[in-house]
């Protein structure tokens, strides 16, 4: 059975703004899945709707085989979602805001606190549950958020841009929660703007553009699809002008460091020769961009002047 | 995890119970801007129209002005606290989008409706039983019919609490909340009977103010205290339950569509 099963999902919005175009995307049980796009693609309109706070034009969404339309509650059950705004009171503690969500859910009393206690200790809240929220810190405001989507431990868990903002260090404690959270079997859904956050954690990857999705497959599967990679290359010694070469086209963005695309059919072992012919040490070499950034960016182009020509 | 697991438990007396609870938490948590305000603006009405001008009009009904308008004033307090509890909350919960708390969560529309005008007749109960203690300072009031207040006071509050969830619903701005108080409530309230019989108005103000509901509620009202009212206590019911039940599904027939809380 699939997580999660969008067919022909369609929304405009009263002014005329279409922010879907029929998406059809389906996600596995146990997946860690993300969803992608530039700002104003769909993302957040299609997480509004399986939660049903867009309502969809057209089209059907089931969450575990069940209907948002026709079995919503059982549906509602089924999910737990992170929002990309902070949206709880500023004036309920963290213990109040988490114990009042699982009451929503129906959870009774001795469970809902057995786990808001289990979530604010794994999530590093635990001594601040009688802090209002407005009084956290923004890393903390997110993972109340968290522990807030998982106090009815919902099988499929949405994060709207869950790093949005926290530091790096907040972020890797985020990640390291989100994979084991994912390894003990919950679906999750993520969408970022880190694309190293999808690349890390995500085996499945869809990129949605213009209300259209672009691109649905394997991680490992989308990234084969980059032709090319941009390295940054630190030199030992100041160079006046970039080098020349046949094989590889080297830039010069200042005296001291390099920059070249090397084509996938390329060999890196080739470069080296190449640099060792030119006579240049090189001290250290990095990825210009994240390389489903590269990616990311390449595709999306490409969909934007598809849609210019059509 | 292939087969469909079964649906989860589904309580919905938890649900309901966490929404009114919250609701309760927050008007009692802020008790200075919603228990006190009421206890004494109604107090000032008591003092100067009760005490200071009162005894020169003498008496309404057969009883002492005082007493004649402590009703009135209670009803006033119970009305104007109900629709601004849920008016408040309901908007405020838009406004800082924790209203998505609920909106995603298996909560049935019904359910938040009733969650939430529960919390606005308990807003209202309780700040007529304080307004009533302020009132006990000033005159007796002996309950005629236990049945009739405890009734009129329940389904007053709970028409005014739908009313201002319907009105909530709407708001786009803050001045969206209290253009209605302002401007409609406040003066059909005054228009209602509060301080007067509308048997001393000419014959044309008397049928105008039949249109005013809140004039069946405070009759109503001051019947259950005093045994006394300018309309007759069936009708007042039947007003009453029916503004309840219109405003009911109106305000059911909003949340279905989403209007103002889903895009």
């Amino acid at each position: 059975m699939h997580a999660l099963e969008i067919q022909g999902l369609t929304k405009v919005y009263p002014t005329g703004k279409r922010a879907l175009s029929g998406i059809d995307l389906t996600v596995g049980e146990g997946e860690f899945f993300a969803l992608l796009g530039p700002n104003g693609a769909g993302k957040s309109t299609t997480i509004g709707i399986i939660t049903s706070l867009v309502n969809k034009t057209s089209g059907t969404v089931k969450v575990f085989g069940a209907d948002i339309d026709r079995d919503f509650e059982l549906a509602k059950s089924y999910l737990g979602v992170v929002p990309q705004e902070f949206n709880f009171s500023q004036f309920e503690t963290v213990w109040e805001i988490v114990i009042n969500e699982a009451g929503f859910y129906g959870i009774r009393r001795p469970l809902a606190i057995e786990r808001a206690e289990k979530y604010l200790r794994q999530l590093g809240l635990w001594e601040k549950r009688k802090d209002r929220s407005r009084t956290l810190s923004g890393g903390m405001k997110r993972r109340l958020m968290i522990a807030r989507a998982l106090i009815h431990e919902p099988r499929l868990l949405i994060l709207d841009e869950p790093t949005a903002g926290v530091d790096i260090e907040v972020r890797r404690s985020m990640w390291q929660f989100l994979a084991e959270l994912n390894r003990a079997g919950r679906t999750i859904i993520l969408t970022t703007h880190y694309l190293e956050e999808a690349e890390l954690l995500c085996r499945n990857i869809a990129i949605i553009d213009d209300g259209l999705i672009i691109e649905n497959t394997g991680t490992k599967d989308l990234l084969g699809k980059l032709h090319a990679e941009t390295f940054v290359l630190d030199v030992a010694v100041p160079l006046d002008a970039a080098p020349a070469s046949e094989n590889f086209p080297f830039s010069l963005i200042d005296p001291t460091t390099l920059e070249v695309v090397v084509d996938k059919r390329q060999s890196m072992n080739g470069l080296f020769e190449c640099l060792s012919d030119l006579g240049i040490t090189v001290t250290s070499m990095r990825n210009k961009t994240n390389r489903l950034e590269e990616l990311f960016v390449k595709l999306v182009q490409d969909n934007d002047s598809e849609a210019v020509h059509d | 995890m292939t087969e469909r697991e079964p649906p989860p438990e589904r309580n919905y007396l938890v649900a309901f119970n966490t929404i009114l609870y919250k609701e309760i938490s927050r008007f009692m948590r802020i008790w200075v801007q919603t228990i006190l305000p009421p206890a004494i603006t109604m107090g000032l009405y008591f003092v100067i129209f009760g005490h200071l001008i009162g005894p020169r009009i003498g008496t309404m009904h057969n009883f002492p002005y005082m007493q004649y308008i402590a009703p009135g004033i209670i009803m006033m307090s119970v009305i104007t606290n109900a629709y601004a509890n849920v008016v408040s909350s309901f908007f405020g919960a838009k406004f800082q989008r924790h209203i998505e708390e609920i909106l995603v969560a298996p909560v049935p529309n019904i359910l938040i409706l009733a969650g939430f005008v529960s919390g606005g007749i308990v807003r209202g109960i309780v700040v007529g039983i304080v307004v009533t203690i302020v009132a006990l300072f000033f005159t007796d009031l002996a309950v005629h019919s236990y049945a009739v207040t405890i009734a009129v006071v329940v389904l007053t509050a709970a028409l005014f609490s739908i009313a201002g969830l319907i009105n909530a619903v709407f708001a786009k701005k803050f001045d969206d909340i209290s253009i209605v108080p302002t401007f409609v409530l406040t003066p059909l309230t005054y228009l209602g009977g509060v301080f007067y019989s509308i048997d001393l108005l000419p014959t044309f103000w008397q049928r105008l103010s039949l249109g005013n509901p809140i004039l069946y509620m405070v009759n109503a009202f001051r019947y259950g205290i005093l045994g006394v009212t300018d309309i007759n206590i069936g009708t007042a019911f039947t007003v009453i339950v029916a503004f309840n039940i219109v405003l009911f599904f109106c305000a059911l027939y909003l949340l279905n569509r989403g209007v103002g809380i889903r895009t």
